[in-house]
C-alpha cells in the first residue's frame, strides 16, 4: 500500500497558544479514516493544515512523498490537488448546482464537463436538479452537492469537516452511509474530522481521537471502543463505567463485587489502585446473583434495552441486555461481571 | 450556535482580532498605502497647530464657540436620529412587507440622494419661508398674522432638509442588508411567536447594523462637514467657525486647527463603534432563501403607500418640479453647446472616480477582512477619513500636498543638474482623481465592507481547494457575490463625485468645467433660477445609476 | 480589472495639455462675468486667456502653495478686502502703469500698485415703496434708531460685503460708535439674518419687514425679473462720507510667466472699451470715471459715494467681524 499522507511531529498554534502539538498521522491510499475528539481539540485545524490553510508552526506534511506544509515551505491550498467539505457546505450562492460542482474541472472541455457533473448527480441521487441554486435546496442536498463538488476534479485527498453537524439526527447516519459508499465507488482516500463517535464509526476504517492538541490512539473503531489506549478515549468513546479495585495478581483485581480476573496481564505490583473499565455489555442483570442492584433508568433500543443500575454502595453502572428481557424501574435485580476485554487504568499515574 | 475556539472556522484570519499584527504582509502595506494617501492631506491640515493665532481662538470660544457647539451637536442628534429612523424603517417596509406600489418605491426612494443638499435648502427656503409661495396664500386668505406657520429658517428646518437629503445613506445599506438576510433565521424568530415589528426589532435590526451604522456614519460625516445647506439656513455649525476663520480672518491656520479638531472627534467615533462590534459576528451563516414579505392588508397598506407618497413628494417631486419651472424660465439664456462638454466631463470624472474609489475600498475591504489587529483597523479608519472634513479645507489640503510634491520633483531634477519648472501633479486630471479618492473613499467603504461581511470565509477556501488561484477567486467567487455592494459603493462615489463642488473648483485642469461648477457659479451669486438646468442634468444624471442599480438588484433576488 | 485602471490612469495623467502662450488667470470673478470680455479680447488680440473660477480664499491658497511653479497670470477676485489679502501674502506683484493710473480713480486702486479695481458695487439701503417714505430714510447708522424696531432686515454677518461696510464704518466712527450702531441694527432685526440679498428683499417686499442693506446689482435683477416690485433704492449718507461702495478688481502674480501680456489684459480690462460691458454685465458701476453705466443702473440716479481707499475695508475686515461677533450679528 502507499503511503498517501504523512503528518510528522506536527505543531500548529496561534499567537501563544498551541493548537496542535506534536501529532504523527500516516494516511495509505484508498483509506477513509476519521478525526475525532471534542470541540476545541485541534482536528480541524490539523485539517486546515494539510489543506494548507493554517501555518505550520514545526513538523512537516507530505503528499505522496513530496513535502507540502513545513516551517519554510506552505504549497498554496489550490496546488494540492485535495478537495474539502465544509461544515456550512460552502457552496457558491451566486451559481447553480451544475456550475458549483463543475467549478474545478477547469481544463475539462465542456463536455467532459457535463459528463462529469451528470455522473456525480446520479451518484449522489439527485439527477434533475442541475439548474437549481444552492438556495433552493434541503440541508442534505446541499451536503450531497458539497461532496460531489469536491470529488468532481478527482482529489488525491478529500478532507471532510463535520460535514453533518448541520443535519438533524436522522439524516446523519443516512448521509453518512451514503457519502461512505460514495467514497468507496470512488476508491478515494478521505479523512473525516468529526466529534460525533458515530458518523466516526460509519465513516473511518481508522480512527484518531484527540484532545487538547494530542493525538491519543490511532486505531478501528473495533479496537478503539474495546480497547482504549488511555481513560479519555474510553470516556469519550462508547458509554461505559469504571469499577474501582486493587490489583492482586497481574490479572486479577479485587474489588468491592469479587475478584475478576480478565484475559489479559498488567505488569503492575499487588496492591496498585486501578479502575476497570466496564462496558455496558460487560455487564448482566442475572436474577439470582448475590451482587444486588436497583434499576434507576431504562432506555429501549429496539433489541437492546441499556439500564441505569445502582448499587447498594451507590455507585453506578450501564447494563445492555436484550430486549426481550425486562426490567421495570425500581426493580431489584442481580448483577455479574463477564468481561471480554480486560482495560485498566491505574488511579495514580504510574512512574 | 458557534463557540469561538481555535479551531472554529468561521473565526478564519489566522492573526486573530484585538491584538498588534507580528508581522506585516502584503494587507498591512495595501491598507497602509492607502491610509498615507489620505492621511499625507490630513497632515496638511494638521499642520495647521504649528502657527497657533491665539488672538482668533480666543475672540471665537469668547463669542461663538458655546453656541456653535451646541447647534452642532443638536444638528448631529436630529439628523442622527431622523436618517437612521427614515431609512431604517423604509428600507424594512420596501424589503419585508407588501403594500401598493411597493415595487415603485423600492427604487423611487433612492432618489433624493441625486438631489444636492443645497438646491434642497434653497428649494425649502424659497417654498416655506415668510415670502415664499406657502406663506403668501395662506396671508391672502387669512390676513397678516392670523396664522400659524413653523419658521423654516430654524434647527428644526435645517434637521429636516438634512434628514430628506442624506437619508438614502441609510435606506440603501439597509435595504441591501435585510435583502441578503436568509429566510430561517427571520422564520425562526417567527415560530417562536414574534409578530413582524418584533421579528424586525429582535433579529433583523441587530443583523443589519453594521450596514445601518455605515450608512449612519456616512450621513453624520456629510452633516459634519457641511457648509453649503447650513450657510443658506444661516445655520451656525463647527464648520461655520472654520470658514470664518478661513474667509474672514484670512487664517487659513486657525481654519485647519478647527478642521483637525472636527476630524479628531469623527475618528474617535470610528474606532469606538469599532470597538463595539469586535466580538459580536454577522455572517449570516446559514442563508437559504428569501423570506416572505409581511402583507398589510387594506387601511393599513393603503396608509403606508400614502404616507411613502407624501415623503417622495417633499423629498424628490417638489424640489424637482421646482428646478424644472426655474429650468424652463433659464434654459434659453443658459443652453448651448459648451453644455456637452460639461456633461460629458460631468460623466466622465465620476465614473473614473467612482471605479478608482471603489477599488480602492475593496482592497481597504480585503485587508480588514483578513487582517483582524489593531494595526489594520487603525489604518482602516485613516484611510476613510476624508469624508468628514469640510470640503474647501479638505481640497486644499489635498492641492498643498500635490503642489508640495511638485516642488519636491523640480528640486529632485535640479540636484541632477535639469531644470524643469511648471506644474506635474497640481492641476491634471489625475491630481482630480486622488482628491476624489481621498473625498469619497468612505463612501465607498460601507457598502463594499458590509458586502464583504457578508461572504462566508469558506466559500473562497472551497474555490482553492477547487484549484482557483487568488485572482479567479476574485473573479468567480467575490466580484459576483460582491457585486451588489460593489454597485452600491460606485453608484454612491458617482453621484457624490458629480455633486462635488470644492475640491472640482480648486483642482480641475483648465477647461475641465463640470455641471457643478456651472451649480457654483450661479447660486454662489444666489442667482438659483439660472442654476436651476445643471441641477436638474444632475439630478437627471444620477438618476440613470440609480435605476440600473435597482434593477441589477432585483434580478439578483 | 487591474489593467483597465492603470490604462485609464495612463490616460489621465497624459491629459492636461500645456499651453505655452496663453495668459493664466484665477477667478473669484464668476465665468459669466469674465469670459464674454475674454472672448473679445482674444478675437481683438490674438492672445488665448485660460482660467479657473473658485472662491477667492482657496485660489490664494492654492496661488501660495504654487509659489514659483503657478501657471496664473492674474488673480481676479471680488471684495478688496481679499485683493489686500493677497497682497499681504505676496503673491501680487506692483505694477507701473500710466493707463492704469488714469482709468482707475486712486482710491479704487492698491496705494502700492498690486491691485486695481475694475467694478464698483454700491451698497445701499432698499425700502418699501408702500410702508416707507424717503424722508424717513437717511444713513446706514440711522437704521440703528429705535424707529426701526422690527422693521430692519440684513444678510448675515459672514458675507464679506457686510464685513467691508462695517470695516469702513470703523474707519470713519471708530470701534465704539461701529459696535453701539451695530447693536442697534440687531435690536431693529425683524427676523434673523438671510444667507443673501435677494432673500431679503423678498421678505421687505412681502411684509416681514420694510428696510433692508443690499448690494444695487441684486435689486437690479429682482426689478428686472419684477418691474412692479414694490421696492426702491436710496442713496444714504449723501451729506457724510456717501454711499459705501466696494470693488471688483484684479492683480498681476508674483510669478507670472506672461506678466507683460498680462498687463496689456488688465490695461485694456480698464479701458473704455471695456469698461462698458465688464460693468454692465454685472449690473455694476464702472472704475473708469469716461464711462457711463448701463440705462438701468443710471436710471437709479447719482449719489454721492464713500472716497476712502477701498483697501481699508482689507485692513479692518477682522476687526469688523469682531464686533460683529460681539453685538451678536450672525
Amino acid at each position: 500500500m502507499d503511503l498517501l499522507l504523512e503528518i510528522n511531529d506536527l505543531h500548529c498554534g496561534y499567537d501563544d497558544q498551541p493548537v496542535v502539538n506534536g501529532l504523527t498521522l500516516h494516511v495509505t491510499q484508498g483509506n477513509l479514516v476519521s478525526l475525532l475528539g471534542p470541540s476545541g481539540c485541534g482536528k480541524t485545524t490539523v485539517l486546515r493544515a494539510i489543506a494548507g490553510f493554517q501555518t505550520v508552526r514545526a513538523g512537516e506534511i507530505r503528499l505522496n512523498g513530496k513535502v507540502v506544509s513545513s516551517p519554510h515551505i506552505r504549497i498554496p491550498p489550490e496546488q494540492r490537488n485535495l478537495g474539502m467539505v465544509f461544515q456550512d457546505y460552502a457552496l457558491f450562492p451566486h451559481l447553480t448546482v451544475t456550475e458549483n460542482i463543475a467549478f474545478g474541472l477547469r481544463h475539462h472541455s465542456a463536455t467532459a464537463r457535463q459528463k462529469t457533473v451528470d455522473r456525480l448527480l446520479e451518484l449522489i441521487g439527485m439527477e434533475g436538479y442541475g439548474q437549481r441554486y444552492p438556495t433552493e435546496l434541503s440541508g442534505g442536498q446541499q451536503q450531497r452537492i458539497a461532496v460531489a463538488r469536491a470529488l468532481a476534479p478527482e482529489p488525491t485527498l478529500l478532507l471532510l469537516d463535520e460535514p453533518f453537524s448541520n443535519l438533524d439526527v436522522e439524516l446523519r447516519e443516512r448521509l453518512a452511509i451514503d457519502v461512505r459508499d460514495m467514497l468507496h465507488a470512488q476508491n478515494a482516500t478521505a479523512i473525516f474530522v468529526t466529534h460525533d463517535q458515530h458518523e466516526a464509526f460509519v465513516m473511518g476504517e481508522r480512527i484518531g481521537v484527540m484532545n487538547e492538541g494530542h493525538l491519543l490512539q490511532w486505531e478501528t473503531p473495533f479496537n478503539l471502543y474495546h480497547e482504549p489506549a488511555d481513560r479519555f478515549v474510553a470516556d469519550f468513546i462508547g458509554k461505559g463505567s469504571f469499577l474501582r479495585g486493587e490489583m492482586s495478581t497481574s490479572d486479577t483485581v479485587t474489588t468491592e463485587l469479587g475478584r475478576i480476573t480478565g484475559n489479559r496481564a498488567y505488569p503492575w505490583p499487588e496492591g496498585t489502585p486501578v479502575d476497570i473499565l466496564l462496558r455496558p455489555d460487560d455487564v448482566m442483570i442475572v436474577d439470582e446473583s448475590p451482587i444486588r442492584a436497583t434499576v434507576t433508568d431504562r432506555a429501549f433500543k429496539g433489541a437492546d434495552t441499556l439500564y441505569t443500575l445502582k448499587l447498594s454502595n451507590g455507585m453506578e453502572m450501564l447494563s445492555l441486555m436484550p430486549s426481550r428481557y425486562d426490567y421495570l424501574i425500581g426493580s431489584e435485580i442481580g448483577i455479574e461481571i463477564d468481561i471480554d476485554h480486560f482495560i485498566l487504568f491505574p488511579v495514580e499515574p504510574i512512574a | 450556535m458557534h463557540e469561538i475556539t481555535p479551531d472554529n472556522p468561521i473565526l478564519r484570519p489566522e492573526a486573530r482580532k484585538g491584538r498588534l499584527p507580528g508581522r506585516l504582509n502584503k494587507w498591512h502595506y495595501a491598507s497602509g498605502a492607502l491610509a498615507l494617501l489620505v492621511a499625507i492631506p490630513l497632515l496638511v491640515v494638521f499642520s495647521g497647530w504649528l502657527q497657533p493665532d491665539t488672538e482668533i481662538w480666543s475672540h471665537l470660544a469668547e463669542t461663538l464657540l458655546n453656541q456653535l457647539f451646541i447647534n452642532t451637536i443638536k444638528l448631529v442628534i436630529g439628523v442622527g436620529l431622523g436618517v437612521t429612523l427614515l431609512g431604517v424603517t423604509l428600507a424594512w417596509l420596501t424589503t419585508r412587507c407588501d403594500f401598493p406600489g411597493r415595487g415603485l418605491f423600492d427604487w423611487m426612494l433612492m432618489l433624493p440622494l441625486a438631489i444636492p443638499a443645497y438646491v434642497m435648502a434653497f428649494v425649502a427656503i424659497g417654498l416655506l419661508d415668510f415670502s415664499g409661495p406657502v406663506q403668501t396664500a395662506l396671508r391672502s386668505w387669512l390676513g397678516v398674522g392670523h396664522y400659524w406657520f413653523p419658521e423654516i429658517r430654524s434647527t428644526g428646518g435645517v434637521i429636516a432638509v438634512m434628514v430628506l437629503v442624506l437619508y438614502p445613506y441609510v435606506y440603501m445599506l439597509a435595504r441591501t442588508a435585510f435583502l441578503t438576510q436568509g429566510r430561517s433565521t427571520l422564520e425562526a424568530a417567527q415560530t417562536l411567536g414574534y409578530g413582524p415589528l418584533e421579528v424586525f426589532r429582535r433579529v433583523a435590526l441587530p443583523m443589519a447594523r453594521p450596514a445601518i451604522v455605515a450608512g449612519t456614519s456616512l450621513a453624520l460625516m456629510e452633516t459634519l462637514a457641511d457648509f453649503g445647506t447650513v450657510a443658506t439656513f444661516n445655520y451656525d455649525t463647527f464648520t461655520t467657525a472654520i470658514y470664518k476663520a478661513w474667509f474672514g480672518f484670512f487664517s487659513l491656520q486657525t481654519a485647519s486647527q478647527l478642521a483637525s479638531l472636527l476630524l479628531l472627534f469623527v475618528f474617535i467615533s470610528l474606532m469606538t463603534e469599532r470597538a463595539t462590534r469586535r466580538r459580536a459576528q454577522y455572517h449570516d451563516t446559514m442563508r437559504s432563501g428569501k423570506p416572505t414579505r409581511f402583507i398589510l392588508h387594506g387601511w393599513r397598506g393603503w396608509s403606508i403607500t400614502a404616507a411613502l407618497s407624501l415623503l417622495f413628494a417633499i423629498a424628490f417631486l417638489i424640489p424637482f418640479i421646482q428646478l424644472c419651472l426655474w429650468a424652463m424660465e433659464s434654459i434659453s439664456e443658459e443652453f448651448d453647446s459648451r453644455y456637452f462638454g460639461l456633461l460629458y466631463h460631468t460623466l466622465l470624472l465620476g465614473l473614473l472616480a467612482a471605479l478608482l474609489t471603489s477599488a480602492c475600498a475593496l482592497v481597504l475591504g480585503f485587508a480588514r477582512r483578513y487582517q483582524r489587529d489593531r494595526l489594520t483597523a487603525f489604518t482602516v479608519n485613516i484611510a476613510n477619513l476624508g469624508y468628514a472634513l469640510p470640503g474647501s479645507v479638505l481640497a486644499v489640503g489635498i492641492m498643498i500636498a500635490l503642489t508640495q510634491s511638485d516642488h519636491f520633483f523640480h528640486r529632485l531634477t535640479g540636484l541632477l543638474g535639469y531644470n524643469t519648472t511648471g506644474q506635474i501633479l497640481g492641476g491634471s486630471v489625475f491630481a482630480l482623481l486622488i482628491a476624489y479618492v481621498i473625498r469619497f473613499m468612505a463612501v465607498a467603504h460601507g457598502p463594499v465592507e458590509t458586502g464583504l461581511s457578508r461572504i462566508r470565509y469558506s466559500l473562497p477556501e472551497a474555490a482553492r481547494t477547487l484549484g482557483a488561484r487568488p485572482r479567479e477567486i476574485l473573479t468567480r467567487i467575490y466580484l459576483p457575490l460582491i457585486r451588489p455592494g460593489l454597485l452600491t459603493a460606485m453608484l454612491l462615489v458617482l453621484v457624490d463625485t458629480m455633486k462635488e463642488m470644492p475640491a472640482t473648483l480648486l483642482m480641475r485642469p483648465f477647461g475641465w468645467d463640470t455641471l457643478a461648477v456651472r451649480i457654483y457659479e450661479m447660486t454662489s451669486e444666489g442667482e438659483w433660477e439660472r442654476a436651476a438646468l445643471p441641477a436638474i442634468t444632475l439630478v437627471l444624471v444620477g438618476l440613470l445609476p440609480v435605476i440600473l442599480l435597482v434593477r441589477k438588484t432585483l434580478q439578483d433576488r | 480589472m487591474k489593467k483597465t485602471i492603470i490604462a485609464l490612469l495612463t490616460l489621465a495623467i497624459a491629459l492636461p495639455v500645456y499651453a505655452e502662450e496663453t495668459i493664466t488667470v484665477y477667478s473669484a470673478r464668476k465665468e459669466h462675468l469674465i469670459k464674454p470680455l475674454f472672448d473679445a479680447y482674444t478675437e481683438k488680440t490674438g492672445v488665448k486667456i485660460q482660467y479657473i473660477t473658485d472662491k477667492a480664499a482657496p485660489l490664494l491658497a492654492r496661488l501660495k502653495a504654487e509659489g514659483a511653479n503657478t501657471p496664473a497670470d492674474m488673480l481676479m477676485t471680488v471684495d478688496a478686502g481679499n485683493l489686500w489679502q493677497a497682497a499681504k501674502e505676496g503673491v501680487l506683484s506692483p505694477v507701473q502703469s500710466d493707463t492704469l493710473k488714469k482709468n482707475v480713480p486712486e482710491h479704487l486702486r492698491d496705494p502700492d500698485n498690486r491691485w486695481f479695481g475694475l467694478s464698483v458695487r454700491a451698497r445701499t439701503i432698499v425700502y418699501s415703496t408702500e410702508r416707507v417714505q424717503p424722508s424717513e430714510l437717511s444713513s446706514y447708522e440711522d437704521l440703528a434708531a429705535p424707529k426701526w424696531k422690527g422693521r430692519l432686515c440684513l444678510r448675515t454677518s459672514k458675507k464679506v460685503y457686510n464685513q467691508s461696510l462695517v470695516a469702513m464704518m470703523i474707519a470713519r466712527h471708530g470701534e465704539e460708535k461701529t459696535s453701539q450702531i451695530l447693536e442697534g441694527w440687531v435690536n431693529n432685526l425683524a427676523t434673523a439674518p438671510f444667507s443673501n440679498d435677494t432673500k431679503t428683499m423678498q421678505a421687505i417686499a412681502a411684509g416681514q419687514c420694510d428696510v433692508g442693506i443690499v448690494n444695487t446689482y441684486y435689486f437690479g435683477r429682482l426689478q428686472k425679473k419684477d418691474p412692479e416690485i414694490k421696492l426702491a433704492l436710496f442713496w444714504p449718507n449723501q451729506d457724510e462720507a456717501g454711499v459705501h461702495i466696494n470693488i471688483s478688481g484684479a492683480g498681476i502674480t508674483q510669478h507670472a510667466k506672461h506678466r507683460n501680456a498680462a498687463i496689456q489684459l488688465l490695461e485694456w480690462l480698464s479701458s473704455e472699451e471695456a469698461q462698458q460691458q465688464f460693468a454692465a454685465l454685472n449690473m455694476e458701476y464702472p472704475v473708469n470715471p469716461k464711462v457711463t453705466p448701463d440705462d438701468l443702473v443710471a436710471s437709479w440716479g447719482k449719489f454721492k459715494a464713500d472716497d476712502l481707499n477701498v483697501a481699508l475695508a482689507g485692513k479692518l475686515q477682522t476687526q469688523a467681524i469682531k464686533l460683529m461677533d460681539r453685538a451678536g450679528y450672525r
